[in-house]
């Protein structure tokens, strides 16, 4: 018996050494920061990859790893990061409607403190808000993104048109006469699928019809006259055949596909897509006839221009055992030498890199950024963010079941807004 | 205390040592996430697993269980399993004997069969969301070139639709898992049975319906355990093709799930869920050995 003790003893032993094992985190060394990204629209791999090495050249105490998921995987991935102590990453690339649910949850550091006079000031006030929660800061914003509206402008002028439309009346008219004259089958594709990609061409449709997602208390009222009106201008778009049916099941790629091979000649995207349809012969059919031009708005509704938001921030695991390392990272990551000479993909947060002489280097810097650059500046003050709540995920998937009930004809656009509308009161309790 | 063991015990205790690295195993990765798994499903946790706990009790269950959505979900995953496994095991049996009929190039029937089974579920996935897509995928292209449409179908726009297309994304992966195990049944059963019932003038589908289908029992058996626990946790296939649309259409109780533990960070209902949907495979195994398990007469 005693024979068998020992060896279970021993099993037991060699077990747990085995697991403590893991456990320890080796001393000797530079300090290792784990940082978890993207890869999708905005830069690339190689040149974020370009930019940890200079990182790391720069600073032989730390030393950077970083990893890509698509976004879809991101906000999932960093909640389940979160739950290990020490968590496996000390950086994290936030979106802003995920911000206040971090916060909240206390997954991000606050670092109001650690936010120099300097940025402040020469930084996008409308960038800050991104980051913001309740006064406070908890991450850099890095990635400045909005919906823009993209046209064929071969195609538009096959139809006999000259310019681009104003209003999304006028976008109706001009795309009745293309469908008639055969140039497309479908005029405008949209990404409506069951995404949060559904809600960016809602809130830019929505806004740009005088509406909003929430009043200044918070509660909403996207059900609202208005709000059913623009749900059903969307529906009707579909029955009379402008819509591209299938934009029910489409994502931003899919949109990008369709308008690239032609098939479209309005699409709204973000700014990613103009460089690939436009420049890469290898992706695109239509290079050297796609053209942005300011997001339309309806008529009589007093708005000018609408587009959605979609900035995005890094900020710092709240329990990294080195915040100030990973800080380090993110403010080399941000700054303005590394924004403006890696901004073929993604434009600079600096406000002084479109100003004076600067902005004609930034034009310049790729061919995609003569036309983005001056688009950027025209079309952000039109921008509108979604609303920072820590149920926001959750509020969305209702908002995106509503409008999906509505477009595939199960529910009233009515009916289906004022059961999100509940849904989301029910939320904020 | 010293003695001696017997010869039965010094056995039991060298196949205990032998088994214990996979004893550790299993309690580690499978036991030790399923007691979690009940113990935080008593707790409400707000957002987040880092969140703070409330007991709950069993809130969380008799929550979801009086929750229509949570019906709704349960009735189109069994839609789901049934309709993919029903058509999987009939056509897996029609492939297994048509390759257990050694007709001109079986074996490269047998061997191609494999590929299906073998890419991984989230390429097949992608795969068919591209055939699938209605303006440059292959099934409109397809249809269209036979003549059977005039112009291409917005396919995965209706919820009904993208269900079924969803089950035939499924079916085509898993057929050959079925088909496989059947014609391996079939290859190693007894001939003279067969051939006992010829002489007696059984015609073809007699002999397949009331000599060999009896006789297969065993190995359908396991081929509809694995395939229907399979299915009714069916998650990756759905988030890539559907994401769950259009219009939570295609959600099924493992997407649940996952929107509520990581998406909406309900860990406590999350884990409700997940040792639900545990309840329900088991019950669904067990009434399938009763059903089937029974000692086959020669």
């Amino acid at each position: 018996m005693r024979t068998t003790a020992k060896i279970l003893t021993l099993a037991f032993v060699l077990v747990l050494l085995i697991s403590a094992m893991g456990c320890q985190p080796s001393q000797a060394g530079p300090v290792t920061i784990h940082v978890l990204t993207m890869e999708q629209a905005g830069p690339t791999v190689d040149e974020m990859n370009a930019i940890v090495d200079e990182f790391n050249k720069a600073n032989p105490t730390i030393k950077v790893e970083i990893e890509y998921v698509s976004y879809d995987a991101l906000h999932d991935k960093i909640t389940t990061a979160m739950a290990a102590k020490p968590p496996a990453y000390d950086v994290f690339l936030v979106d802003d409607i995920w911000y206040a649910e971090f916060a909240k949850a206390g997954y991000i550091l606050d670092v109001t403190d650690r936010i120099t006079k300097d940025m402040r000031d020469k930084i996008f006030p409308a960038s800050w808000d991104i980051t913001t929660v309740g006064g406070k800061v908890f991450g850099m914003p890095w990635l400045l993104d909005e919906k823009y509206f993209y046209y064929n402008e071969k195609l538009l002028n096959d139809a006999g048109f000259t310019a681009p439309p104003k209003t999304w009346d006028e976008m109706v008219d001009q795309a009745k006469v293309i469908k008639q004259k055969g140039i497309v089958e479908y005029p405008v594709v949209w990404s409506w699928g069951q995404y949060e990609a559904a809600i960016c061409d809602w809130v830019t449709l929505l806004y740009g019809n005088g509406g909003r997602l929430v009043d200044d208390a918070g509660k909403p009222v996207f059900n609202d006259a208005t709000g059913v009106k623009t749900l059903n201008w969307m529906i009707q778009t579909i029955k009379d055949g402008i819509t591209n049916p299938a934009s029910v099941s489409y994502v931003e790629e899919d949109v990008r596909n369709v308008f690239s091979q032609g098939k479209a000649v309005f699409a709204t995207n973000w700014v990613y897509m103009y460089d690939l349809a436009n420049f890469n012969k290898e992706q695109s059919q239509v290079t050297g006839q796609v053209k942005m031009a300011l997001m339309p708005a309806f008529a009589g509704s007093g708005v000018q221009s609408a587009t959605i938001n979609g900035s995005m921030g890094f900020s710092v695991a709240a329990t990294s055992p080195n915040k100030d390392a990973a800080w380090k990272y993110i403010e080399f990551l941000t700054s303005e030498d590394v924004q403006n000479r890696y901004s073929a993909h993604l434009l600079p947060i600096w406000q002084t890199s479109f100003q004076g002489a600067n902005l004609e280097k930034l034009k310049g810097y790729t061919p995609a950024n003569a036309t983005t650059v001056p688009m950027f500046s025209e079309q952000f003050p039109f921008a509108h963010v979604r609303p920072k709540v820590a149920y926001y995920l959750e509020a969305s998937k209702a908002l995106q079941l509503a409008l999906q009930e509505a477009l595939t004809g199960k529910k009233s656009a009515q009916q289906a807004l004022d059961e999100a509308a509940a849904k989301w009161v029910e939320l904020a309790k | 205390m010293r003695r001696k063991l017997t010869l039965t015990q010094q056995d039991a205790l060298i196949g205990f040592l032998l088994i214990l690295p996979s004893l550790i195993i299993i309690v580690g990765i499978s036991l030790q996430p399923i007691i979690s798994t009940v113990y935080l499903s008593l707790f409400e946790l707000s957002r987040g697993v880092t969140s703070e706990q409330t007991f709950v009790g069993l809130g969380n269950y008799a929550a979801l269980l009086t929750d229509p959505v949570f019906w709704v979900t349960i009735s189109r995953t069994l839609y789901f399993t049934i309709v993919s496994v029903g058509l999987e095991l009939l056509l897996g049996l029609a492939i297994a004997q048509l390759i257990h009929t050694h007709p001109p190039g079986w074996q490269f029937l047998r061997t191609s069969l494999i590929i299906p089974w073998a890419v991984p579920t989230i390429v097949n996935g992608t795969m068919w969301r591209w055939i699938y897509n209605a303006d440059y995928g292959a099934l409109n292209g397809l249809l269209l070139q036979l003549g059977l449409i005039d112009k291409y179908i917005p396919w995965l726009t209706q919820p009904n639709t993208a269900m079924n297309l969803v089950i035939l994304a499924d079916i085509w992966h898993s057929v050959p898992f079925i088909a496989l195990i059947l014609q391996a049944a079939l290859a190693t059963l007894p001939t003279d049975l067969d051939e006992a019932a010829s002489v007696d003038g059984a015609n073809a589908l007699q002999r397949f319906v009331f000599i060999r289908l009896p006789l297969l029992r065993p190995a359908i058996l396991v081929a509809l355990v694995i395939r229907t626990v399979e299915a009714f946790r069916v998650f990756d296939i759905i988030y890539v093709i559907t994401n769950g649309g259009p219009a939570f259409g295609t959600v099924t109780i493992s997407f649940l799930t996952y929107l509520e533990s990581f998406s909406f960070g309900h860990v406590g209902r999350g884990s409700a869920l997940a040792f639900l949907i545990s309840i329900f495979t088991l019950i669904m195994a067990f009434i399938y050995i009763r059903i089937l398990y029974r000692p086959v007469e020669r």
